[in-house]
């Protein structure tokens, strides 16, 4: 029997084919895949924890593929949370989980791609829904919840429908000071927040391969906010370039077949395109900056696992530097992780922050979902380099949220007003 | 396919599009306490909803409900007001496998905004996947559940399914019975 000749996959085709054992899957088809990376927070991880106890359950299926991180509320602002971290850690002694960062290490998605567990083509799931972030080094990451990572712990395996893909090719030159940032966020205003509902995204073109790998995760980091699944870049030689030295895996290319099969392909020209805001209370309510300058802020937030790596962080301090922050405005500045805090610190960031009057908090997720750290009163405006402007996402729901680059941001926290960084350049 | 899924009956609440699992479970409610999150659940879009909710009420909803987080609290206060189902002419994804994981009927039913008015009955027959409203007399077809997403519903989620895997001997290393490390 000769077998026919394969029919070309998309990433995320490629992606569950190879985590469901087949060598060809399509899309709109079920598979039971095995997962390859399975990781939870503080806030849900004494529940999926106490779910496997509670069901007689008391090893997960694969302990180096797991991986606990407490980024959301630390330290614990209340007993509840502490409370839930002392259960959470308890539970990680007796599942015997190897990679329990506590604390420690950062936001989880930071931490996942800093620490080497993310490879290309690999299968990751967490208790989060921002875990499309991985598509950025060419993994399939998505949020599933708490009952499901049960499930998942206790077997390796979950159930998914090969997605439909859309490919948005990037092409033209980055104008300077416009990001990553800007680019989906243009992407979330024109084609809307449900654009890739049940679907995956693959990034490509010249402009895309150009996008250092933290821009790269900004992107994918906020594929979920139009809907997606996956939210995929290419593993190139900049993606292996990050992964060397952070794994001892084999490291190899990722990429779509030639030929694969898309729902719908855009191409969009980065040259002109200016920042980009979205304004309350929708992720896909987006303006061009120019048209919505000049709106008063009380509070600037810099950070996040959408943006508050390295680069990030200098390119507002760019801004900040010899400059203060606006009497009116508080500013709250939180590395993604310790590693990004340390190289912030030798590199005298934190520093430009401080004398600023930003307040520099420690890695972790609080103002950005509405946890602690920062939250909002009514009738207060927030301009922030977050991904999520719902209402009641930090604090009162009578409070306004924009979301912007973090250059935006910085400019915005100095003039007290949404502003543009190029005037501070 | 067949289960043991039976049709059911309840009034309907209205809500429009992108009802976001921060207005279904506000970040700073995570760990409060089952009471203060009945008060709190779609407070911010309909102020009524929590305080008059009678078990078994439908949400008849817009596009990309429950956009937004992973967090299972969004469809589980649902529950907790002791809500019968939502049907919304589209869900984000990862809530509608919440949903389903915990039990909670979600049906995805394109037109179903404007087939109904606040305070309709509705009746829901899920192995069918349709959808009436028992004013008008309306009856809409909805998108069908993959038969395991019926068989977990019908089984209350998937805890049940859990601990059968922790009782069956047969499932490879789960019910390891050495304590672990």
């Amino acid at each position: 029997m000769t077998a026919a000749a394969p029919t070309p996959m998309t990433m995320a085709e490629k992606a569950l084919a190879r985590a469901a054992g087949r060598s060809q899957v399509a899309a709109g088809e079920f598979v039971t895949a095995s997962v390859d990376l399975a990781m939870t927070h503080d806030i849900f991880a004494a529940d999926v924890f106490g779910m496997l106890a509670d069901a007689g359950i008391r090893r997960v299926w694969d302990a180096d593929r797991v991986v606990v991180v407490f980024d959301h509320l630390v330290p614990p602002p209340t007993i509840e949370a502490a409370e839930a971290q002392r259960r959470a850690r308890q539970h990680a002694a007796d599942f015997g989980i190897r990679h329990f960062y506590a604390e420690r290490a950062g936001i989880c998605h930071q931490v996942l791609v800093e620490k080497g567990h993310v490879l290309p083509g690999r299968l990751v799931v967490a208790t989060d829904s921002h875990t499309t972030t991985h598509g950025a080094l060419g993994a399939a990451g998505s949020g599933i919840g708490s009952t499901e990572m049960a499930y998942v712990l206790a077997t390796g395996r979950l159930w998914f429908k090969v997605p439909e893909t859309i490919r948005f090719e990037l092409v033209g030159e980055l104008p300077e000071w416009v990001t990553a940032k800007d680019i989906v966020l243009f992407i979330a205003g024109r084609f809307g927040a449900d654009v890739a509902r049940y679907r995956a995204i693959e990034m490509g073109g010249p402009a895309a391969s150009r996008l250092s790998v933290a821009g790269r995760l900004t992107i994918s980091n906020m594929a979920v906010e139009l809907g997606a699944k996956f939210g995929f870049f290419e593993a190139d030689e900049a993606a292996l370039a990050f992964l060397t030295g952070r794994t001892r895996e084999p490291l190899e290319p990722f990429g779509p077949d030639d030929g694969a099969r898309y729902l719908a392909a855009y191409s969009i020209d980065v040259s002109d395109l200016e920042p980009q805001v979205a304004l309350p209370h929708n992720v896909d309510n987006v303006r061009p900056l120019s048209t919505v300058r000049g709106l008063r802020v009380d509070q600037a937030f810099l950070g996040s696992c959408t943006n508050g790596r390295l680069e990030d962080l200098a390119a507002a301090a760019a801004i900040l530097r010899a400059r203060t922050v606006h009497p009116d405005v508080r500013m709250v500045v939180a590395p993604a992780s310790q590693e990004v805090y340390r190289q912030a610190a030798r590199q005298g960031l934190l520093e430009i922050f401080s004398q600023a009057g930003a307040v520099v908090l420690n890695p972790g997720c609080g103002p950005c979902f509405g946890g602690h750290q920062g939250l909002l009163a009514p009738g207060e405006r927030c301009i922030g380099s977050h991904n999520r402007n719902f209402c009641g996402r930090m604090g009162s729901s009578a409070a306004e949220i924009c979301l912007a680059s973090p250059a935006v941001v910085a400019a915005s926290a100095v003039a007290g007003a949404i502003a543009d960084p190029r005037e501070y350049a | 396919m067949s289960t043991e899924l039976q049709p059911f009956k309840g009034k309907v609440w209205l809500f429009g599009d992108d009802i976001s699992t921060d207005l279904l479970s506000p970040g700073a409610c995570v760990f409060a306490t089952e009471q203060v999150r009945r008060q709190h659940v779609l407070e911010a879009a309909d102020p009524r909803f929590a305080r008059e909710v009678q078990p078994g009420d439908v949400i008849v909803a817009g596009r990309n409900f429950g956009c937004g987080s992973s967090r299972e609290s969004a469809p589980e206060n649902l529950k907790l007001v002791g809500l019968g189902g939502v049907v919304a002419e589209s869900f984000a994804r990862i809530f509608f496998r919440n949903a389903v994981a915990i039990g909670l009927p979600v049906v995805a039913c394109p037109g179903v905004v404007a087939a109904f008015a606040p305070g309709d009955e509705i009746e829901l027959a899920l192995d069918e996947a349709t959808v009436r409203n028992l004013r008008t007399g309306q009856v809409l077809q909805a998108e069908r559940l993959a038969p395991d997403m019926l068989q977990v519903l019908a089984r209350g989620g998937i805890l049940p399914l859990l601990r059968e895997l922790a009782a069956d001997a047969n499932a490879g290393p789960i019910p390891d019975p050495r304590p672990g490390r």
